[in-house]
């Protein structure tokens, strides 16, 4: 079925931090909740400055279909919103929560019971989950799919960016809220449930495989030792031989693909009613004093975490929300650790300045290297003529800036940069859809 | 939120490969060495000058028209003399000094520099400066010379004996290339190692050499030619490994290597079975001409593209317009 391999480059691993389980950090003084952590409408608040919440009460609902409630992270009193420039260049609103120590829950909260994948997507909305890898998409909208339609539930389990072990932790601590969600998944869509796993994880292969020997419809799916496993074209690619086409979700080839962490969170909220109010990350990076996987409530400021981990080793000269393939860098650690933030890197001074780029030789490597095929090289000519139709036509649009093109690149030209500037002269001169 | 002035931000990725234009270069010229050793033990002392000086006046072109034009200086991207070494090694033995300098002028300022410098050289400027000095000093660039007792001899190359039929060489001494030729190519032992270390560091891919090569021994095995003799005489190898391969004046794509190297191989075997001339270089240089309509031809569909339904968007545009 497969008549070729998808290329990948091979980074370094790092995985420093995947032989401890994840420590729980304390509350911190306060937490700052963005409303808008992933893709979608930004959330409405529901609670006023001076109102007091609990963990696990609900502070935000969500702005529409594909968007999420937010829940508090803590026990305590609303403060004010703050508003602020988010990495994404967004004006966004935040709530400011100052805690109180306590992280009292909310006493209304109870386990939920579900039949029905139609009470799974209602379960995932009722806890405000989205994707935990990265991209952040609502989970509900994902398991709102016709099970009719879905042949294969993936389970991301890949991990592929090096320092990252945040997954690998959750698929070695929570196996068995893992395996129940694949049985659940199962069931309630009457697809095969694989777990993608990376070759670098050999425990996590075993221990999975183990639990779910003799299980009809699950499956363990080791995927080769190159970056990147886990983007989600790749990851069904490699899993399914399949091919989601341009302008195509994983669902138009009968797929939904769901992070290994975003099913033990949803298994999490059946089993005892609390919404998505903390996550596992993992801290590391050349200026991280202690690197290691912490359990923190969203909300919590990146400095906090960093001071919960030793603080730096040295001056850190670049900070990011997850790995340094696809991580982005953010201007102050005073930012908040997110729903999505699966990792937050500190790089020192000297790793955090890359090399000048030099003019392109026409090598090859990153056309060479791309997983999808596109050739950077050429998408550099068209931006710099600023080509719309040669853009169109070199699909800059499938780029899924997994980073594959730039680490390979022999000049050090930023080619996601570039790719990224391409994506938005051709949408600026694509005249917009009339409709839907 | 504050600003921290400390922490640097840019676009992922936030790590980069530790390899760099500089490293390739410098890979190239590690792997010319066995041919440069090879020219010094065959050619002598002289074969040492041609190189030095080729590499040190390519280098003086090259910074000295950065500086002229007020941009930064790539002498330490280490291409020049890869440019240099390549061209002198291209020469015979008794080539004289000054002309080889012009040619490094040609190979710098004209072919590469006016150009827009690394990466937007139409042709390789080695290639180029070799055959413009064919061009204008046709008796200096033909005459190819041996080391014999220490002195440079004046002797034939196997291509011209096996042309005129007198005693070919065998098969030994052409593959160790203790004969007349210019100085880099005649040891195909010294220019396979080259290859070897170059593929095994990954600095080129195995397409364009053994499509090249390959086509050569093909052609000349058709027609009637000896194809060992072919592929082991004339500037066949160190083209075929160290010019032809030329990252910027040769096609990006596997597929695009292999019709690169399939062209170079079919030009050569013509001129040399039909002109009876050397034709290696007028070859890749003509193939280094259409590389950019080899590139734009294959590139390759981007996984999850569309196939490209060709007739209607044609006469979609026609309607545009």
């Amino acid at each position: 079925m497969r008549l070729f391999r998808m290329s990948g480059v091979h980074v370094p691993h790092r995985k420093n931090t995947a032989g401890a389980a994840p420590v729980r950090m304390p509350p911190p003084a306060s937490v700052l909740i963005p409303l808008s952590m992933g893709i979608g409408a930004p959330s409405t608040p529901t609670v006023q400055p001076g109102d007091k919440v609990l963990v696990g009460q609900k502070i935000a609902e969500a702005g529409g279909f594909v968007g999420a409630a937010i829940f508090s992270s803590v026990s305590g009193t609303v403060k004010k919103t703050e508003t602020y420039r988010d990495v994404f260049g967004r004006v966004v609103s935040a709530l400011l929560i100052d805690s109180d120590g306590e992280m009292t829950p909310d006493p209304s909260l109870a386990p939920v019971a579900v039949s029905t994948a139609k009470e799974l997507s209602d379960a995932a909305r009722a806890c405000g989950l989205v994707g935990l890898g990265g991209a952040g998409f609502p989970t509900a909208v994902k398991l709102a799919a016709d099970p009719a339609k879905v042949d294969y539930i993936l389970l991301n389990g890949a991990e592929c960016e090096p320092y990252i072990t945040s997954d690998t932790r959750t698929m070695l601590d929570k196996t068995d809220e893992l395996v129940a969600g694949m049985k659940l998944l199962r069931d309630l869509y009457s697809a095969a449930v694989v777990v993608g796993i990376e070759r670098n994880k050999p425990e996590a292969i075993k221990r999975i495989r183990a639990e779910i020997a003799g299980e009809e419809g699950l499956s363990v799916k080791v995927l080769p030792g190159s970056y990147p496993q886990g983007g989600e074209k790749v990851l069904i690619f490699n899993c399914t031989g399949r091919i989601v086409g341009e302008g195509k979700l994983p669902l138009d080839v009968g797929c939904i693909v769901l992070n290994v962490s975003t099913t033990v969170e949803l298994m999490k909220y059946l089993a005892t009613g609390m919404p998505l109010v903390e996550r596992c990350l993992t801290v590391d990076g050349s200026a991280v004093a202690h690197p290691q996987n912490v359990i923190v409530p969203i909300g919590t400021r990146m400095r906090d975490v960093f001071d919960f981990c030793g603080g730096f080793r040295s001056e850190p000269g670049k900070i990011l929300y997850g790995g340094p393939m696809m991580g982005i860098a953010v201007p102050d650690a005073g930012f908040p650790v997110m729903k999505t933030t699966n990792a937050i890197v500190a790089q020192n001074e000297r790793d955090a300045i890359l090399p000048d780029p030099t003019p392109c030789i026409r090598c090859g490597k990153c056309a060479n290297t791309c997983p999808l095929r596109l050739t950077p090289f050429a998408i550099g000519d068209a931006v710099n003529k600023k080509d719309a139709e040669a853009l169109g036509k070199l699909k800059v649009t499938l780029c899924m800036e997994c980073g594959c093109c730039s680490f390979v690149c022999p000049a050090h030209r930023p080619l996601v940069q570039q790719n990224k500037l391409g994506k938005a002269i051709l949408k600026a001169a694509t005249p917009p859809k009339g409709g839907k | 939120m504050t600003v921290n002035e400390n922490l640097s931000v840019s676009s992922s990725p936030h790590i980069l490969t530790k390899n760099n234009t500089r490293r390739v270069m410098l890979d190239v010229l590690i792997a010319l060495l066995p041919a440069v050793v090879a020219s010094v033990i065959f050619y002598g002392w002289r074969a040492l000058v041609l190189t030095a000086v080729c590499v040190l006046a390519c280098n003086l072109f090259e910074f000295g028209f950065t500086k002229l034009t007020r941009r930064p200086t790539t002498i330490f991207d280490l291409s020049a003399s890869v440019t240099g070494v390549l061209l002198s090694q291209n020469l015979s033995a008794t080539f004289p000094i000054w002309m080889s300098v012009v040619g490094c002028f040609f190979a710098i300022v004209v072919v590469k520099q006016l150009f827009g410098g690394i990466g937007k050289n139409f042709a390789n400027p080695a290639i180029a400066a070799r055959i413009m000095l064919f061009l204008c000093f046709a008796t200096e660039m033909n005459s190819f010379a041996v080391l014999k007792d220490g002195v440079l001899v004046s002797e034939a190359t196997p291509f011209t004996l096996s042309l005129t039929g007198a005693q070919p060489l065998t098969y030994r001494e052409m593959f160790l290339g203790f004969h007349a030729g210019a100085i880099g190519e005649t040891c195909s032992l010294a220019l396979l190692i080259g290859l070897v270390y170059l593929l095994a560091r990954r600095v080129i891919s195995w397409h364009i050499p053994v499509s090249f090569i390959g086509t050569v021994a093909l052609l000349s095995w058709i027609f009637g030619a000896d194809p060992l003799e072919q592929v082991l005489s004339g500037g066949l190898l160190i083209g075929a490994i160290f010019m032809a391969t030329d990252y910027v004046t040769s096609p990006a794509s596997p597929v695009g290597r292999l019709i690169f190297g399939v062209g170079c191989g079919a030009i050569t075997t013509l001129i040399r079975l039909a002109g009876h001339t050397e034709g290696v270089s007028y070859a890749i240089l003509m193939m280094n001409l259409l590389c950019p309509y080899i590139d734009k031809l294959t590139i390759r569909r981007p996984v999850g593209a569309p196939k490209p339904p060709k007739p209607e968007k044609k006469g979609k545009e026609e309607a545009a317009k």
